[in-house]
């Protein structure tokens, strides 16, 4: 799990600079090793790193369609154990938000439900960024994208994030883990554990996208952060069903630090009214820290 | 070559015509069993369950899965990694399946799935017509018709024959009328192992899902490769015309049993009126036929068995000389009033020197009874056109005036 490890996704892909979904790659690949095969759905991850006839991935790799990754990698589980190739090779699903807890929904559900043996890693970069930034279930309360735009009667998306671990850890999953793009370590060590877990294990991993969220491309890192610091992204481990481990938040930040390098959240600080908003979504940042005892 | 079959009767059992499919899927050896249960489908993967409980299916998987979508889609990771994949489905099922049909057939993943065709809701309607495989024509998938359950049961090795072959790499699809076939019971031979085990080599295709051996499947093809690829999805298909006539050769061989390849012929060489058709319909045609022949009248009857990849060549030939054709469709293109059968017959037969007049019914929708006078009825007519020309090119058969 060395940062050292040779990179398993090759360099020239397409995906932007400071791209999230990269490195999302990058480390789940570090974690996983050479024996896996990896499986794909629709998004910007498929696209930027397949433009045929080239492929940046070294390890087997499949993509079907935006809405079936889990069920793909059920077929794919179920051929290793009718070939009776199964306990070596890793099997991994890899996709955005919207491949997961949206349209995706009903192929995670099922492929959790019948306990195949895979790990399913969400890059979760809060919105469909493949198709222009339109909001998905995992977009943050009051964060503008082009199809929740702020505007002069609205301060953006609505509803709070779809809480998808907890929907995971209730399909009774026996390892699901929330991390970041901005803790390369952490995210290899979970993505590594749920891999060696047997049954479908589940990491979500918060994804800061440059384009997307308006920041610039030197800043993933340092936005990823700070979604950890001030306590709007809580990163813990549930291991059947119980809460086992967290990381503590010294002294958290308040949102405004995290909020205001971001385009998308730009109008809470010029619109009449942002300032009671900033404080909804330091509420909760605030019940987060009670929840998972941050 | 017309349909032979040379029957065993000591080896003839009575089962259902999905118990008949199922234990030829078995006999095929498949390592992955995806399905959703939809009627009329379900008696083919109860029995399939119940093989794999009894451990009857050697190296095999069956993913109880949430939905139709993900039946299929498990099957292209599955074929993907290597395995025989094997689904089954019908009607709504198929058409939640749509998406990932083309996707099956884009990727050149050879899964064979039964359909036990049925009518599309609304309004729900769970006997058979063709609407529901007809309507995924156009998603690259080989679409075999059986016309009774031994067909049907012998057509399933044969398909997977034809979609493994390194040349033809297609996904194919066994349809099968519902209920009519899926549920009847009837003597037939069951497949025999170890002549299957004769027939369908091992499925060991070039390329799978490997770490030793990493590739990248389903991927991204842009503007300047994406004509390519679709391209060579026609060339397979083209290819597959052949190794249609070839499975169906070569099965005869081993079984003594044949049903034609892409199509089959009955008392054509001589008709006037040729009745074009596919799937159980046929065995109500070639009864009245003979009823008719026994009065000198010259009808013959043309079987498709493959409606893609579609047969042109093999039906321009047959028709060449009829002086009408009568095509029959359990399934209606609405907004052009005609079975797809039908339209694409017209077709084939257009830019030819082949110029017979072609008229079409639409009939049998939504498991409504097909009686012998109704057949009785439409050859009358196709008489009429013969002596006087068409009148009416395609029409609904048996519309119920009272109800509208």
């Amino acid at each position: 799990m060395s940062l050292k490890s040779k990179s398993l996704l090759a360099p020239g892909h397409r995906g932007c600079a400071g791209c999230c979904d990269a490195m999302a790659a990058k480390f789940t690949l570090m974690a996983a090793g050479e024996d896996c095969i990896v499986v794909s759905p629709t998004g910007c991850l498929e696209v930027m790193t397949t433009p045929y006839p080239e492929t940046s991935w070294e390890v087997p790799w499949i993509h079907s369609l935006f809405e079936n990754a889990s069920a793909v990698a059920s077929g794919v589980d179920a051929a290793l154990r009718a070939k009776g190739k199964l306990g070596k090779t890793k099997i991994i699903a890899i996709g955005g938000d919207g491949a997961t807890l949206d349209i995706g929904m009903r192929s995670i559900s099922g492929a959790f439900e019948r306990g195949h043996d895979f790990t399913y890693v969400c890059i979760d970069n809060e919105a469909y960024m493949n198709t222009g930034v339109q909001r998905s279930g995992a977009t943050p309360f009051n964060a503008s994208t082009t199809t929740s735009p702020a505007g002069k009667v609205s301060f953006g998306n609505q509803r709070p994030k779809k809480n998808m671990p907890a929907i995971m850890v209730a399909h009774g999953s026996p390892y699901v883990a929330t991390t970041s793009v901005g803790y390369p370590k952490d995210m290899i060590r979970k993505v590594k554990t749920a891999t060696e877990v047997v049954g479908p294990t589940y990491v979500h991993a918060h994804a800061p996208c440059t384009t997307g969220w308006g920041f610039d491309t030197s800043k993933t890192v340092e936005i990823a952060k700070l979604a950890v610091d001030t306590a709007l992204w809580p990163m813990f481990e549930i291991e059947n069903g119980e809460l086992t481990k967290v990381r503590k938040v010294k002294n958290p930040k308040p949102v405004e630090d995290y909020l205001k390098m971001q385009r998308r959240f730009k109008h809470l600080f010029t619109m009449e009214g942002g300032e009671a908003e900033i404080k909804k979504i330091q509420a909760i940042a605030d019940k987060n820290i009670v929840d998972f005892g941050l | 070559m017309t349909a032979t079959r040379k029957i065993d009767k000591s080896k003839m059992v009575v089962v259902e015509g999905s118990y008949a499919v199922a234990h030829s899927v078995k006999v095929c050896r498949p390592n992955v069993i995806s399905a959703y249960p939809i009627t009329p489908q379900t008696h083919i993967v109860e029995d399939l369950s119940q093989f794999m409980a009894d451990g009857e299916i050697q190296n095999c998987e069956y993913i109880n899965v949430e939905s139709e979508f993900s039946a299929i889609s498990a099957l292209v990771g599955s074929s993907a990694a290597g395995a025989r994949s094997y689904s089954a489905t019908t009607s709504q099922g198929l058409e939640l399946m749509h998406e990932v049909l083309f996707n099956v057939s884009g990727m050149r993943l050879p899964v064979v799935m039964t359909v036990a065709n049925r009518a599309v809701s609304a309004p729900i309607n769970i006997w058979n017509d063709q609407q529901d495989s007809i309507s995924q024509r156009d998603t690259g998938w080989i679409q075999l018709y059986a016309e009774d359950t031994q067909e049907a049961s012998d057509m399933t090795a044969q398909a997977f024959k034809i979609a493994e072959d390194k040349d033809v790499l297609l996904p194919a699809m066994v349809c099968m009328d519902g209920f009519i076939l899926s549920h009847v019971y009837e003597p037939v031979i069951l497949l025999e192992q170890d002549l299957v085990d004769k027939y369908l080599p091992t499925y060991d295709p070039e390329f799978t899902l490997d770490p030793s051996d990493p590739r990248s499947f389903g991927a991204f093809a842009d503007p300047s490769t994406y004509t390519e690829f679709r391209f060579l999805q026609q060339k397979a298909m083209e290819t597959a015309l052949q190794k249609i006539e070839d499975a169906a050769n070569e099965f005869n061989e081993l079984f003594g049993r044949y049903y034609g390849g892409l199509i089959d012929e009955y008392e054509t060489e001589d008709a006037e009126i040729i009745i074009m058709a596919m799937g159980s319909i046929i065995g109500t045609v070639k009864d009245v036929i003979d009823a008719r022949r026994s009065k000198g009248e010259k009808i013959g009857l043309l079987k498709v068995r493959s409606f893609r990849p579609f047969p042109k060549e093999a039906i321009k030939k047959v028709l060449k000389d009829a002086k009408v054709v009568v095509v029959l469709d359990k399934n209606i293109s609405i907004g052009l009033n005609e079975g797809a059968l039908f339209t694409e017959t017209k077709s084939c037969l257009y830019n030819t020197d082949v110029n017979v007049p072609v008229v079409g019914y639409m009939i049998g929708h939504g498991g409504r009874d097909i009686p012998v006078g109704t057949i009785e009825n439409i050859i009358d007519e196709a008489k009429s056109v013969i002596s006087s020309g068409i009148k009416t090119e395609s029409q609904f058969t048996d519309v119920r005036e009272d109800l509208i």
